[in-house]
């Protein structure tokens, strides 16, 4: 056994490593396919047959139809890589951030413009508001 | 007569700065602060002049996927396009490289022990442009060649800090070597606090960010011994690509100086830096 991650009780993060990477190696590549124009109009077009030509796990699949962004963390994906998704649905980053914290993407603009999240605030509190 | 590094430059690289500028938006009340920080800047590069900047920033899953991800990937293509990262390449014009210099610079530093990984073709995306379009701002042709050297920050781990500034130092003596008269800059993009990622989306660090730049500034032998995990807690998951300054610092002299510090937040999600350095004796 591998000792355990010293990042693994920063709370709200999941880290990027080979671990998350093998498990969302599927689901990052179908992301990637998304760079092409030809893929994202099929996606658009029926998102349920596009997701199936992938061997992603169902788990995985369901996150990506309803754009759980968190879960799909949690999945072994990247936020590089899924950011493909929501570059496909038109959304900004601030506008998926937004989602994966649990606030209106407004009251995560302001929070921005006010200096963004405290490190302080976000032990036991990340999730909800600390400007 | 030999190449030579006089300056670096650092710079955040943030995707929404590059649309800011696309859709010309630079003197909206939001990003008007962000841009006069620059404006200083822009005076100072066409005053400089670099023939060719060695442009160390990272891939935002565009040119590599999971199937290969390399630590330093230098690019050696006579030209990189840039990348469609999901919504279409952005309106810039294609990146010239340096082939010359470039594939002196991976026979040399592979021979001091760092085993790049050469890219003949890659298409570049707004971790590399935005800088550019920060510096340069929307000409029809970019007035420099570029070398683009990729760092992998996000499949953890990065290389470290350490490693980062020794490499810099390692392409120091690289370009010093060339044999030809060309004034060369290191840049070193990406940073600062930002986590653009799950529930802890948003973290800023200003204090930790103002003082990282300090010792950037004046002590990076010191700095580049932070470990992994303290970018990790305080500058975000994301906020662990300032390890490129490194890079950047590693090229220029113990000493320098510091012509130009800007900080400003936010850009989006993510905090700004900005720094040119030029070498002190």
């Amino acid at each position: 056994m591998s000792r355990p991650k010293p990042y693994a009780d920063i709370p709200g993060t999941v880290i990027f490593d080979a671990d998350q990477a093998r498990m969302g190696y599927h689901l990052n590549q179908f992301c990637m396919s998304l760079m092409r124009p030809e893929n994202r109009e099929r996606f658009k077009r029926d998102e349920r047959a596009y997701v199936d030509e992938w061997p992603m796990n169902d788990a995985q699949k369901q996150a990506v139809l309803a754009r759980d962004y968190n879960s799909m963390l949690g999945l072994g994906g990247n936020i590089y890589f899924l950011a493909k998704i929501f570059s496909t649905d038109g959304k900004s980053f601030q506008h998926a951030a937004a989602l994966m914290t649990g606030m209106s993407q407004e009251a995560y603009a302001q929070m921005m413009l006010a200096g963004g999240r405290s490190p302080e605030g976000s032990d036991e509190s990340a999730g909800t508001e600390k400007a | 007569m030999s190449a030579r590094i006089g300056a670096g430059v650092c710079t955040s690289h943030v995707p929404a700065i590059g649309a800011a500028i696309d859709n010309g938006r630079t003197r909206d009340d939001y990003w008007k602060p962000l841009f006069a920080g620059y404006e200083i800047s822009k005076r100072w590069i066409a005053e400089t002049r670099p023939d060719v900047v060695v442009l160390v920033y990272n891939d935002h899953a565009s040119a590599f996927s999971l199937d290969i991800v390399p630590t330093f990937a230098l690019g050696c293509a006579d030209q990189f396009k840039p990348a469609d990262e999901g919504w279409g390449p952005r309106p810039v014009p294609v990146v010239s490289g340096c082939p010359e210099l470039a594939c002196h610079i991976a026979q040399s530093v592979i021979q001091q022990d760092f085993d790049l990984t050469i890219i003949n073709h890659m298409d570049v995306d707004h971790g590399l442009t935005v800088p550019l379009s920060l510096m340069f701002g929307q000409p029809s042709a970019w007035p420099v060649r570029v070398i683009p050297l990729a760092v992998n920050v996000v499949l953890f781990p990065p290389p470290s800090g350490h490693r980062c500034f020794e490499l810099g130092k390692a392409i120091r003596r690289a370009v010093e070597s060339f044999d030809q008269d060309l004034n060369v800059q290191v840049w070193g993009t990406g940073g600062m606090s930002h986590q653009l990622q799950g529930p802890r989306a948003g973290l800023i660090n200003k204090p930790w960010d103002n003082r990282w730049l300090d010792q950037l500034i004046e002590d990076p032998e010191t700095l580049s011994r932070m470990p992994h995990i303290e970018y990790l807690r305080e500058a975000g998951s994301e906020g662990i690509e300032l390890v490129m300054w490194l890079i950047m610092r590693g090229a220029l002299n113990p000493r320098v100086h510091c012509l130009h510090r800007f900080y400003h937040v936010p850009a989006s999600n993510t905090a700004v830096g900005h720094l040119i350095l030029e070498n002190a004796p």
